[in-house]
């Protein structure tokens, strides 16, 4: 068995800027490892800008920023090529690496494994299944990892904003998509959205329109589509579904860690930790999905809290208070608050709602109301707010609510 | 049209059935030609079924479909081990949900017992609780089937063809066979030339009625009964042991609750009629059917996602029994409506069609087999990823290798098509279908496959 401080698994935003952060704090054994061949994690195959301001102060691409993430954690050992098989209490991995099996063990653990698009299979879209359906990650795959053209005139189906990184992607090819096509009545992703699908790529954006179902024997040939006047048939040679990201969390389900069905990543508390206080988790496995940047600063932040827990520093995680979120909201985490001392210290709930809702955003410590918000609220939309511990203080339990406007 | 290729014995369909007689009469001295339409072999009604091999228990008293099955699976038992095939021995327990089917458990145990399976067992609700925990409770009963099990349904057949070919036969993929005529041999029309046969057989599958029509009126119709499958996360897996059969009805043996040989677990099939012979649709409104009905049975279910969906077509006719016979005079076997049970049965039929062959036409002598083991793809089992130093993983969902996808790619029946190369290697099968594997598979296969 090897022993390290920290583990760190999965070598993304998160966990790049966890071992970069460990470094900088001088926290000695960390380890880096990721079944990938390169370190990077999905940015590697964002081709297009957008990536690394906040962070580096520089508008990057995906790769560049995948290249920038693995410099600035060049001091920290990282292995290429090693799967986990299994987690284990008390911080160990059973892990197959290019040199046979082998076992390591963290004080800490990060789990920084990152998310995936919903495939089509388990959206139970209708149809034949012939080649030519992918996500988002493996059209970026084909294009910027290896340089093919796997289709001419794809569908591209949702508007989250991955779905205009599906645009650019096949922009980089000349490839105008025959539609986007959405089944809510709005674009997703923050505008202006659509108007850039019209004006900079000239696709048409279908709303509240339904795929019905794909056709093809071998290739795809069209889809059929329901704009609520009867199926329609669109001709295309591809279909790309975007979006709807979702952990990547089968280590955990296998294992003893307390996963939340509503992220469907670990419950953690506010230092990061989850049900197995030697397991802490990060970035894009800790829910659906969020930028790049924002993966960036939660492995950060995760990272001082394992550090401040080498050093004895964090509060045991004894019961905690759980926090539950209700009405609207699909989420919120932390799922759990440690006691902590000093009191007043700030924490940050993170959210986002099921649907579109228009309502109130109530914090509740036990049946009180300790603090209520209006808001508008969009699925794919970060609901994010610090909170003093201070104001929780002796609650048995955390309500988290969006109720909707009548 | 210019002669492409003959034989004394020519197959055609490339399904389970076709190769496990390919394999026979190969082993038997033969030099049989079998003729696939498809890119690869299993690319019909065996791509898609439920994976078990049955003991018969339920099949029809009497029936030729029952004594090829319990054929079929005493032999699977016998050579699995040499064609380094899974045998993953769950047993299979038939639950009844209500009083209606509780009372009829009775009579599926005497059916059994009949049938020659004579472990076949009634079992308590709480004894079906103590095997099956996590089954929903209101379950009251159950039939324990100790001998039903599961096997790989893509890696059997495959080793059954390269068995064949070691012996000296000989498969033409993408080889419709369009036409025949008969003048004392047979002369087939095919897609890529005229291919000249001492015997035909027929075996194929959703096409068979349409094949036999060559040599006379076809004496079966066949509709293609489809079968809807959801295939849930490894992770549910776990959640059972044995096989779930529901109580039978007269048309469909109904909806199984299944691990499979690859470590997830499959809730199927449905029973549609329907004309369309090739494509298979699945429907968003069946697949949550299934995956209610799977939570409904296992309600464990509903915490874990599912991987795959697919749906098979199985070759119906109007009548319950395989149609198999030999026309002697027009040097002809018929292998048809062979349904769901083509799996366990094909070893079985193999040797029975064996046996006309040397009843009708030449008398057959067994030659001592080559054996040709097929790369194992069964969780139970070592794998690549666990036993190969240096191996890298291309798909981490189902964790297959590189090696394996490349050996896939060579030998005496490479995959033929991507279907064929997911059958063989499992890559792309699992829970991100590609999100992370797709383009680093497509680039290796390139020049190989088209896809």
């Amino acid at each position: 068995m090897i022993e390290r401080d920290v583990v760190i698994l999965g070598a993304g935003p998160a966990g790049l800027s966890a071992a970069a952060e460990l470094a900088r704090l001088g926290v000695g054994k960390v380890t880096v490892i990721d079944r990938e061949q390169t370190a990077g994690g999905i940015p590697r195959h964002c081709g297009h800008l957008g990536f690394g301001f906040r962070e580096f102060r520089r508008v990057m691409t995906g790769p560049q920023y995948a290249a920038t993430l693995a410099e600035t954690a060049s001091q920290v050992e990282v292995k290429l090529g090693v799967t986990a098989l299994r987690l284990e209490a008390g911080g160990v991995l059973q892990t197959m690496t290019p040199t046979g099996p082998e076992t390591l063990r963290g004080h800490a653990v990060l789990l920084a494994m990152g998310a995936r698009e919903t495939p089509r299979s388990a959206r139970l879209v209708s149809g034949t299944r012939p080649w030519g359906v992918m996500n988002t990650g493996a059209l970026q795959q084909y294009v910027y990892l290896h340089g093919k053209r796997p289709f001419e005139r794809p569908a591209i189906i949702g508007t989250e904003l991955v779905a205009f990184s599906s645009l650019m992607t096949l922009r980089h090819l000349e490839i105008a998509p025959v539609a986007m096509v959405e089944a809510g009545g709005r674009i997703t992703a923050r505008a202006p959205g659509d108007w850039i699908a019209r004006l900079v790529f000239g696709v048409p954006v279908l709303l509240d329109t339904r795929l019905v179902r794909i056709l093809g024997s071998e290739k795809v040939e069209a889809i059929e589509i329901d704009r609520g006047f009867g199926a329609e048939r669109l001709d295309c040679d591809g279909v790309v579904f975007t979006g709807r990201f979702r952990p990547e969390s089968a280590l955990l389900g296998g294992s003893h860690l307390a996963v939340d069905p509503g992220t469907g990543g670990p419950a953690i508390d506010q230092f990061w930790r989850c049900s197995d206080p030697a397991f802490f988790a990060a970035g894009n496995l800790l829910r659906g999905i969020e930028t790049a940047g924002q993966c960036f600063r939660e492995g950060r932040a995760a990272a001082r809290a394992i550090a401040a827990e080498l050093e004895g520093k964090l509060p045991p995680t004894g019961m905690g208070v759980p926090v539950q979120a209700e009405g609207a909201l699909s989420y919120v985490y932390p799922q759990r608050i440690a006691r902590d001392e000093p009191l007043d210290r700030e924490l940050l709930f993170l959210a986002r709602a099921r649907k579109a809702a228009k309502g109130r955003l109530i914090l509740k410590a036990d049946d009180t109301v300790i603090w209520t918000h209006r808001i508008s609220a969009l699925p794919e939309r970060r609901i994010a707010w610090p909170v003093s511990t201070r104001l929780l203080q002796g609650a048995s339990r955390v309500t988290v609510a969006l109720e909707e406007r009548a | 049209m210019p002669e492409f290729d003959r034989a004394d014995v020519v197959i055609i369909g490339g399904g389970v059935v076709g190769c496990a007689i390919f394999r026979r009469l190969a082993l038997a001295g033969l030099k049989p030609l079998l003729l696939e339409s498809g890119g690869d072999i299993l690319s019909g009604a065996s791509k898609g079924n439920s994976a078990i091999l049955h003991t018969g228990f339920d099949a029809p008293a009497g029936s030729l479909e029952l004594a090829c099955m319990q054929a079929g699976y005493r032999e699977y038992r016998t050579i699995h081990h040499r064609l380094n095939l899974p045998l993953v021995e769950t047993g299979a327990l038939v639950v009844a949900w209500d009083e209606t089917q509780l009372a009829r458990l009775q009579g599926i145990v005497d059916h059994a017992h009949a049938n020659d399976v004579p472990d076949v067992a009634l079992i308590s609700s709480s004894d079906l609780r103590r095997r099956e925990p996590l089954l929903a409770p209101h379950a009251q009963g159950a039939v324990w089937v100790p001998g039903e099990h599961i096997i790989d349904p893509w890696s059997a057949p495959l080793a059954y063809a390269l068995q064949g070919l070691a012996h000296g036969g000989r498969i033409r993929r993408n080889c419709k066979v369009l036409n025949g005529s008969f003048d004392g041999a047979w002369s087939l029309g095919t897609e890529r030339g005229r291919v000249t046969a001492g015997v035909v057989i027929n075996a194929a599958g959703n096409h068979g009625d349409l094949v036999e029509a060559m040599c006379r009126p076809s004496p079966f119709r066949i509709t293609p009964r489809k079968g809807q499958f959801v295939v849930f996360d490894k992770l549910a897996a776990r959640l059972v042991r044995a096989i779930i059969l529901p109580v039978p009805t007269e048309r469909t043996k109904g909806i199984v609750i299944c691990r499979t040989a690859f470590g997830n677990l499959l809730v199927g099939p449905t029973a549609e009629d329907q004309t369309e012979r090739d494509a298979a649709e699945v429907d968003e409104e069946t697949l949550a059917m299934l995956v209610a009905k799977g939570k409904e049975m296992l309600p464990g279910l509903g915490e874990v996602g599912v991987n795959a969906i697919y749906a098979g077509l199985r070759p119906a006719t109007q009548f319950k029994d395989y149609q198999i016979e030999a026309l002697p005079e027009r040097r002809w076997i018929t292998v048809g409506g062979i349904r769901s049970t083509g799996l366990t049965g094909s070893l079985g039929i193999a040797a029975h069609v064996a046996g006309l062959y040397g009843r009708h036409f030449r008398t057959l002598e067994e030659a001592a087999p080559i054996w040709t083991p097929v790369p194992n793809l069964c969780e139970e089992r070592p794998r690549p990823y666990q036993t190969q130093t240096g191996a890298e993983v291309l798909c981490h969902c189902e964790w297959v290798t590189r090696g394996e996808v490349e050996a896939a790619l060579k030998g005496p029946l490479p995959a033929g098509d991507v279907g064929g190369l997911k059958r063989r290697t499992r890559a792309m099968m699992g829970r991100c279908q590609g999100f992370y594997c797709s383009a680093h598979v497509a680039a290796l296969v390139e020049g190989r496959i088209e896809l």
